[in-house]
Parts: structure tokens; C-alpha cells; sequence
């Protein structure tokens, strides 16, 4: 979600929920579901945790725009009901289908990255949803990674909900081989498999330091990459 | 009713009656262990996903030959992108690999079903193995160009070529008395499928027990008594099924074992190719048997072998 946004433009406001728009929202929820099943029959692997319905912060890497929505596809029903994907409000809350999308079906906590206009702290709005009790999908890189790196370098937002909210469970969460269904600039996906593995959460230890911390997270997302097939 | 109809009846209820039969047996032991045993759970979920692939089909057979092309497509998407997912490719394939989805493999079963049997026999071996090594060459990149080629070309040859075989048994049956098309062409893919199956499931069995001569030793436990055994027990199965075949209780019998033994070769050489990726199994899409390519690694192989010695039977007979 790093489309550059030129000059600042105004955001649309968050859409207001309204029976129809949430029935709307259900509907295309399952479309997607199916959509992203029958082109990459993508596939979970709880390897480190079970789907189990506790409180859980996902942290993913960022390679492409369907990272999100493919994570969301795996998670089965009753747990995608209590999880909310962190997006940016500078790429969803730019066009009504894109707000539609973002707010209704997803129900992103939604944050604006601009550090020119965003009014509040892009924390609050993260721990409000905690708070509220939800699990989160978050991807700690920021940006996508476009690079020849298999891995960005973290963002603090991890640590500070490692710091805030010790009991969530940070669970790392691999994305394999989506990048090879759409790479950027082709405009057919590819139907090629895709899988999603969860790994062991990690926590923070007493003491240790931000950039530690991060780097010990990125270590045990990043041992979760199977190995390419050449 | 007409005899096809009867035939679809009779196979569908014995193969209903086979499983049936397995489902209770498997029941008993489930009940029999305290603990679930994982060896049980997979033998299940293997009866279950044949009760399925035997509904699906019996109801495609019911609905005519289009619902029988559909369903071979679909198996044959599911098993070309269970290929492609771990064969060799670069960005500047992608191109042609949305041209092998969208487009070659569409045409392939759409000659198939417009009865187009010369564009069928050459439209991948010939025309794309010449043109899409042209649009990966569009794309300028020569990064182990050979390879990516190759293994694009393979992936269709196997899981689209060779699978449309399967379908293509169709067109092969002789006119009803009164010169009108019987449909009993799908019945042989009922046989095919069948005789195979039986094979690939007694090599298994017979292999583990008696074999110990191992035919490719570190790649498969599979033994030439196992295999000896799989085509003997396909014969009799063929021999058994020989009713819905034209070839009559011997020349069934020599067909399903020829058909097996090319199916136990695919299983090999499909072997082969997933020990070289790393795989265990191409994908989870069918509960306890693995992917597609590991369900229909042995009719893929066995089906061109069965489409051309049929047609033989016919140009001598």
C-alpha cells in the first residue's frame, strides 16, 4: 500500500455503517474469499500457534497489495470476525470503492502515515482496537518490500504494542510465493499457490531494547520463508 | 432405459458397493482403536475424497460429454498450477504462463469438445513448444532461459497434453446400430480410471508385503513384485469391467495392464520430479491423497498410451 500520494490530498471520511452497506459488505467479504481460494488455493499452516480464538496481533511481510486480503481469507470465520487489519487512510480512504473496501468489508483500523497532515498519535487508534479487544494484522516493514531483500527492516509500532499490550500474542506470519501471482506492474494474476504460515509467537523480554526486540521479531518471521524452489 | 444409461447405473452402484464396503471396514477399525490412529484417519480421508471423485464423475457421465470435458479442465488448471507453482520461472515468464492458463489450456479441452482431433494431437507439442519460448524471449531476459522454457513446456505436456487424453477417449467408440453416436466413449474413461486405480492401489499393497527388489531404489519403495502384482490385479479388474469395453474379456485384460504399468511409470517419473523440488506432496487440495498431480500422476500417463492403442484396435479391427 505505498502508492506515493502526491500532494496531500483531502481524505474521504470513514463510511458510516448502515444495514445495507454491512450486508453489502458480508456479501463481498465471501466473493473475495472464494475469489482468492480458486485462483491461488491459498493454504494455512498453523505451525507455531492453533487457531485458536485468543487475542493475537499477526505481523506479516509486505510484498504486495493482496498480502492483507489473503491473510484474511486463511483465518477461519471466527476468527476473522475478531481481527482487524492496520491499513493506511492515505491509500483507503481515497476513492469510495477503496473506502467501502477498507472500512466495510475489512474493517481496517485505519491510519494516516502522512506525518504532514495526520492529526493524532497512529498509535491511539491501534490501541483503541486493542483495548476493544481485537486482534490485528500488521505489517512491521511499513512499505512494500520491492527490494531484492527478503525482509525490510521493522517499524517500532510492533515493539510498542509488545510494551502496551504484553499479554496480545505476536504471532509472525509468513506469505509465501504471492509476489510470483502479481508481480508489480503485470496486470493478469497468475493462479499459482500461495500459503501463509503462522509461526510461534514472540514476546518481549524484560529489559530488551526496541531495536532488539524488532530484529529478534523480523529473525523469526523471516525463519518461517520456505526455501525458494530456485 | 438406454443401454448407456444402464451401463452408468451398473458401474456406479458396484463402485458404490466398493466403497461402501472400504467405508465399513474403515468404520470398524476407527471404532476398534481407543486412540485415534493417524494411519486410520488417512486411509479415511482417502475414502472419503474417492466417494466425492466417484459422485463427481458419475453425475458428469449423467450430464454428457460437456460436464465430463468441464471436469477434466478444472483437474487439469488444478494440476498445472500445482506444476507451475514450483517449476522454474522469472518474472518475464509471466506472460507466457497467463497464456498457458487463459488461453492454451482453455483451447485444449475446446478442441476436445468441437471434435477438433488434429489441432488436439499438435497445438502443444507443436505450435506452443514454438511460440512461447517467443513471448519469454519478448520479455528480454535470458536468466537460465533453457530451463524456464523447458519446464514451462513439460508442465503443459503433462498436465494439460497428456490429461486431455483422458476426455478425448470419447471420440473413440463405434456407431450404434443405426449409425448414431452411443456415447459409450466415457464409459472407457470409466474403465481406464478404474483398472488403473486398482493397480496403483494392489502395487501398494502387494509391494510392502512381498516385494523386496526395489525398482528405483532411493526414490521409491515401490518393487517389481509390487508392480508385477498392480498389473495383474488391473488385468483382473479390466477383465471384470471388460463389459463396457469393445475389446472383450482378454483384450480388455491385456489393456488394463498395459494402461497400469504406464500409470506405475508416471508415478515414478512424477516421483522423481517432486524429490528434485524438495515436495512431498504438490498441494492439500484433496483430503489424504495430496494434490491433483499426486491423484492423477499414474492416469495422466496411462491415458495417451490407452487413447492410441484403442484407436489401433480400431484402424485393425
Amino acid at each position: 500500500m505505498t502508492t506515493q500520494t502526491g500532494p496531500t490530498k483531502p481524505l474521504l471520511a470513514v463510511p458510516r455503517p448502515t444495514f445495507l452497506s454491512r450486508f453489502a459488505a458480508r456479501i463481498a467479504g465471501h466473493a473475495l474469499v472464494l475469489f482468492a481460494r480458486a485462483i491461488t488455493a491459498v493454504h494455512a499452516e498453523w505451525r507455531g500457534v492453533a487457531p485458536a480464538p485468543r487475542q493475537r496481533v499477526y505481523f506479516a511481510n509486505h510484498v504486495s497489495n493482496a498480502d492483507m486480503p489473503m491473510i484474511w481469507t486463511v483465518l477461519p470465520p471466527h476468527l476473522r470476525k475478531q481481527t482487524r487489519p492496520v491499513a493506511a487512510a492515505d491509500y483507503w480512504l481515497t476513492s469510495r470503492l477503496r473506502a467501502f473496501a477498507g472500512a466495510g468489508i475489512f474493517r481496517a483500523v485505519l491510519i494516516d502515515r502522512r506525518p504532514e497532515t495526520r492529526s493524532d498519535d497512529p498509535m491511539a487508534a491501534i490501541n483503541q482496537a486493542l483495548d476493544d479487544g481485537a486482534s490485528l494484522i500488521i505489517f512491521p516493514e511499513g512499505l512494500r518490500n520491492q527490494g531484492p531483500e527478503p525482509l525490510q527492516k521493522f517499524k517500532s509500532g510492533l515493539y510498542n504494542i509488545a510494551r502496551s499490550h504484553p499479554q496480545v500474542e505476536l504471532v509472525p506470519t509468513w506469505i509465501a510465493n504471492l509476489n510470483s501471482v502479481m508481480p508489480k506492474g503485470e496486470v493478469i494474476p497468475l493462479p499459482l499457490m500461495c500459503s501463509i504460515i503462522f509461526g510461534e509467537p514472540v514476546a518481549a523480554r524484560d529489559g530488551e531494547e526496541r531495536r532488539d526486540f524488532l530484529d529478534r521479531a523480523a529473525a523469526a518471521l523471516l525463519a518461517l520463508k520456505p526455501e525458494d524452489p530456485e | 432405459m438406454s443401454p448407456i444409461l444402464k451401463d452408468i447405473a451398473l458401474l456406479a452402484l458396484g463402485t458404490g458397493l466398493v466403497l461402501l464396503t472400504v467405508t465399513i471396514i474403515g468404520e470398524q477399525m476407527r471404532r476398534r482403536r481407543p486412540a485415534s490412529d493417524p494411519g486410520v484417519e488417512i486411509f479415511m480421508a482417502r475414502v472419503d475424497s474417492w466417494w466425492a471423485m466417484a459422485i463427481t464423475f458419475t453425475l458428469a457421465m449423467l450430464a454428457g460429454r460437456w460436464a465430463v470435458i468441464l471436469i477434466f479442465a478444472i483437474a487439469s488448471f488444478a494440476a498445472l498450477r500445482e506444476f507451475f507453482t514450483y517449476s522454474a520461472r522469472t518474472k518475464a515468464d509471466h506472460l507466457s504462463l497467463a497464456i498457458a492458463f487463459y488461453l492454451l489450456l482453455p483451447a485444449q479441452f475446446l478442441f476436445v469438445y468441437f471434435d477438433m482431433q488434429r489441432l488436439f494431437a499438435v497445438f502443444i507439442p507443436v505450435y506452443a513448444f514454438l511460440l512461447l519460448p517467443f513471448v519469454a524471449v519478448l520479455r528480454g531476459s535470458t536468466e537460465r532461459f533453457l530451463r524456464r522454457v523447458s519446464e514451462t513446456q513439460w508442465g503443459l505436456m503433462i498436465a494439460v497434453f497428456c490429461l486431455s487424453h483422458i476426455p478425448a477417449l470419447m471420440w473413440l467408440e463405434l456407431p450404434g446400430p443405426d449409425g448414431a453416436a452411443t456415447g459409450r466413449g466415457m464409459l472407457l474413461i470409466a474403465f481406464l480410471v478404474l483398472v488403473v486405480q486398482a493397480g496403483d492401489l494392489a502395487d501398494f499393497h502387494i509391494g510392502r508385503r512381498f516385494g523386496y527388489r526395489q525398482i528405483a531404489p532411493g526414490l521409491s519403495p515401490k518393487t517389481w513384485a509390487g508392480a508385477l502384482g498392480g498389473m495383474a490385479v488391473a488385468g483382473a479388474m479390466g477383465m471384470i469391467l471388460s463389459w463396457v469395453t469393445p475389446f472383450g474379456p482378454l483384450g480388455a485384460a491385456a489393456m488394463a495392464m498395459v494402461a497400469s504399468a504406464s500409470g506405475q511409470i508416471g508415478n515414478l517419473v512424477l516421483r522423481a520430479i517432486k524429490r528434485d523440488r524438495g515436495l512431498r506432496d504438490w498441494s492439500h487440495l484433496i483430503p489424504g491423497q495430496g494434490g491433483f498431480l499426486d491423484q492423477l500422476d499414474s492416469v495422466i500417463f496411462a491415458a495417451p498410451a490407452f487413447f492410441h492403442l484403442t484407436r489401433l484396435w480400431w484402424m485393425t479391427a
